[in-house]
């Protein structure tokens, strides 16, 4: 999940010989407006018809399974305290205390200022970029609106790496990217990107959330969805949870759509994370049915594709029991964290 | 495992309660052909699923005079609104009755139950209830006030969507006034003898609608009878003609749905993802088996490496199997003899020096399939640019101008669709005029709606389907007796286009009436 300094350098050679010269507003838009557009009522069509596969018996069992190991439990509200953290921990360390057997969550998600709790609360569980274990995510760059100064955003950013986050979810200034200053936008990735970077080099794991809700056109998620990439982003994610709509079926497909066309152009692999909406089994098994059958199933592991959701977890915990036993139990037969 | 190995989902077919043979069914009862029976098997499997009547002449002569019995007894007299009635309560049992329907149609044709499901079956609701509505308004059809229904109409249908063909038939005649003599193809016969029962659950007044089935002689018989007053056709173009040519000099009005072989022109500002679904299901809906196909695929040579990749990477995707599978994408081919028919054409455009490719996957042991196939570096000169191959198999050509494109586009003998992609509407509306070509989709392919009127240019036949338009196909203009119903009907419309010696009348009954 680390990135050499390296390579956080080449694709930022690589974007502006994409783009034809320096990440001017004028280069970007002429890159950007270049981009074949979405038929809206076609994406739609083809995001519901992914939607109508029917996954049963072995398939959803393995689908069950994975969107568990897949999900950046997340909590993220004003009224967060260290021991709501803990408690946070405690469950995707722990999802189903019946079941010793249920995999373990990819990340635990929280501001800033509680990347400290959630670390220590993780111990020896934290993966810390590695394979094993819990990440931990921290939104970042004046999270959800992103309207602060430059230097307030990194020195979020620069605050939360210092405590100990593997991965950074930062948000675009979606009213520099509405207003067409696409350089200022892909200014900013770089310079987060950057601050993502630790004393040993290497750098936390960047997630850069366009907040699509906002964007409000496909064109323009596809958009921004190029501009994220070609600034250097990890992964690009949908939305902050805190605007509606937030992840939805069709958007995350064009997102997926961009990753899967950089992969054919740069053999790289850019993430997806659609945040925020997806509350139940049946909703998550078709954002899985349509990563593999646009990007591949190569992409549905934790560091190429994630879940932001926090109700999620126990729907698919009670799908879960509900394999297990032959039967549904009920809400009580959850933990809530 | 591989999570896109997706484990089977097959539907159930526990709903179906299917006899093993099944007669004709001719003035509200089912009775026994007096021709030999025969099997209908399913596609996917080769087993046999029932055994089928074949109706002669003399069964014929009967379905027709029930018909017209009905007509002059019954249906011809019953007010609009209660024909409507009648054809709204069939809407709502083909409702209730819609996944038994659509299990059986995908037994018998060999598509996959997420299209009858999602696709055949809704539309045979969403006919009959158009229909219904119309029944009563019919002052409205375009063909003047009070406007007159035809008699017994001889409709005979296709095998590629069988119930959904016999719905855009019968919903019009009825809700014009018309009874029916229905003959469904020979290998597609089950769905249509299911709604005959949905017609007895209807209280549908006996006569009314007949189903005749057997095979080509039968079809025959039927639109050669000299009782009927009007023949729908939908099929192969060569079949039209000869209908064509039987009913040339009689008194029957005739309709002519055929063949065709649609282009699907891409620009290049197409929004590309869309426009490669907009390919698949243009080709590979229904295995291809589709009149109006976008079997053509007309590509912008600056885009034409791109498109063509990834239309390879999304083939790659598509499930064939099982048609019952609710996953499955491709479903079996109709018949043996359509089969040999696709794999000819294909060998042909090999022999032609087209560049074939197909999908992977794996082809059931039993049973007709074909993996749906591209053709690149394809001419218009070749075969399998110009013929029909009804199937999975789509011919690519490339264009420089958007004169190009519309004059390759019309070089065809066929003339029933056609789709263009692009982001810039004024070309599309440019281009679209320009089209000679009776349903033309713009980004989007292969979309049906019941208000919308279907047919064809030159060889793909003509009348209209659907719609306003269709229900013309079924109607006359007044019968005008009695000088007393021309003034009545002339004072709703004083300036009639149709006949200047009907307007002066009109003048001077209404002067008289001063």
């Amino acid at each position: 999940m680390t990135n050499s300094p390296l390579a956080a350098d080449q694709p930022d050679q690589r974007a502006l010989a994409l783009i034809g010269g320096e990440a001017t507003d004028a280069n970007l838009r002429r890159y950007l407006h270049g981009i074949p557009g979405i038929d809206a009522v076609g994406l739609e069509a083809r995001a519901a018809d992914l939607g109508t596969r029917s996954i049963k018996t072995s398939s959803k069992r393995w689908a069950i399974d994975t969107i568990i190991g897949l999900i950046d439990l997340t909590t993220l509200e004003g009224a967060d305290t260290p021991g709501k953290v803990r408690s946070l921990v405690a469950k995707a360390l722990v999802p189903d205390p019946g079941d010793p057997g249920c995999p373990r969550v990819a990340a635990v998600c929280v501001y800033g200022d509680m990347v400290g709790a959630a670390v220590t609360a993780l111990g020896s569980a934290h993966a810390a970029g590695g394979t094993e274990g819990i990440n931990v995510a921290a939104v970042a760059t004046a999270f959800p609106s992103g309207r602060a100064s430059l230097a307030v955003k990194l020195a979020d950013v620069h605050d939360a790496v210092a405590a100990g986050a593997d991965e950074i979810d930062m948000v675009i200034d979606r009213g520099a990217f509405l207003a067409g200053r696409f350089g200022q936008v892909y200014d900013e990735i770089v310079a987060v990107k950057e601050v993502c970077r630790r004393a040993d080099g290497t750098l936390a794991h960047l997630k850069v959330i366009l907040e699509t809700g906002e964007l409000n056109t496909y064109d323009n998620v596809r958009r921004a969805s190029w501009l994220a990439i070609l600034a250097g982003a990890d992964f690009i994610k949908t939305s902050t949870g805190k605007v509606a709509p937030a992840a939805t079926l069709p958007v995350t497909l064009s997102m997926l759509e961009v990753v899967r066309d950089w992969h054919r152009l740069t053999g790289v692999r850019i993430g997806v994370k659609p945040a925020g909406g997806i509350r139940t089994s049946k909703d998550a098994i078709k954002y899985l049915v349509t990563v593999a059958e646009t990007v591949g199933e190569e992409w549905l592991v934790p560091h190429l594709f994630r879940f932001g959701a926090s109700s999620l977890l126990n729907d698919v915990l009670l799908q879960r029991q509900k394999m297990t036993t032959g039967h549904y139990s009920g809400p009580d037969y959850v933990t809530i964290d | 495992m591989k999570f896109l190995d997706y484990a089977p989902a097959p539907e159930s077919q526990a709903l179906l309660n299917l006899k093993s043979d099944y007669g004709l069914f001719i003035n509200g009862d089912f009775t026994a052909g007096r021709g030999t029976p025969f099997q209908s098997i399913n596609p996917a499997t080769e087993q046999r699923i029932a055994m089928i009547a074949t109706a002669n002449e003399t069964d014929v002569d009967a379905a027709v005079a029930a018909a017209r019995h009905a007509y002059d007894g019954v249906w011809s007299r019953l007010s609009g609104s209660d024909r409507g009635k009648y054809l709204f309560r069939i809407a709502r049992l083909v409702q209730e009755r819609a996944r038994e329907l659509a299990v059986a149609e995908t037994l018998d044709n060999g598509k996959p139950i997420k299209e009858t499901r999602d696709v055949d079956i809704p539309l045979v609701a969403a006919w009959f209830f158009y229909y219904a509505g119309w029944a009563d308004k019919l002052d409205h059809a375009g063909v003047g006030p009070n406007p007159a229904s035809l008699g017994v109409a001889a409709q005979v249908i296709p095998w590629n969507f069988p119930l959904m063909m016999l719905a855009w038939k019968i919903a019009p005649a009825l809700a014009a006034g018309n009874t029916v003599v229905l003959k469904p193809a020979e290998t597609t016969s089950l769905t249509a003898l299911l709604f005959a029962e949905i017609l007895q659950q209807a209280d549908l007044p006996a006569g009314v609608v007949n189903i005749i089935t057997g095979d080509g002689s039968t079809g025959l018989a039927l639109v050669n009878h000299p009782g009927i007053n009007k023949v729908a056709f939908t099929g192969s173009t060569s079949v039209g003609r000869m209908i064509a040519r039987s009913v040339a000099g009689t008194e029957k009005k005739l309709s002519l749905e055929l063949g065709g072989k649609g282009a699907n022109i891409v620009f290049d500002d197409a929004p590309i993802d869309q426009a490669v679904e907009g390919i698949v299901r243009g080709i590979f809906f229904n295995q291809g088996h589709v009149c109006c196909a976008g079997s053509r695929l007309l590509v912008q040579e600056s885009i034409h490496d791109d498109v063509v990749d990834r239309l390879k990477r999304r083939m790659q995707t598509l499930r064939l199997g099982d048609p019952l599978d609710k996953n499955t994408d491709i479903g079996a081919i109709n018949s043996a003899e359509q089969l040999a028919r696709i794999r000819e054409l294909s060998a042909r455009g090999q022999q032609e020096g087209a560049e074939r490719w197909s999908a992977d996957c794996a082809i059931p042991e039993n049973g007709f399939w074909f993996a749906p196939t591209i053709f690149t570096n394809v001419t218009t000169s070749h075969r399998i640019a110009r013929d029909e191959i009804f199937g999975p198999v789509l011919s690519v050509l490339t264009f420089r101008t958007p004169a190009e494109a519309i004059a390759k586009a019309n070089n065809t003998p066929y003339g029933l669709s056609a789709g263009i992609w692009s982001d810039k509407g004024s070309r599309i509306l440019a281009v679209a005029d320009k089209l000679r070509a009776g349903v033309i989709w713009a980004n989007t392919f292969n979309q049906f709606d019941p208000s919308s009127p279907f047919g064809g240019y030159k060889e793909s036949g003509y009348g209209r389907e659907g719609g306003r338009h269709g229900l013309a196909a079924y109607l006359k203009p007044a019968v005008r007796s009695g000088s007393r119903s021309i003034a009545a009907a002339d004072r709703v419309t004083p300036v009639s286009k149709k006949s200047a010696s009907a307007g002066k009348k009109s003048a001077s009954a209404e002067k008289a009436a001063k």
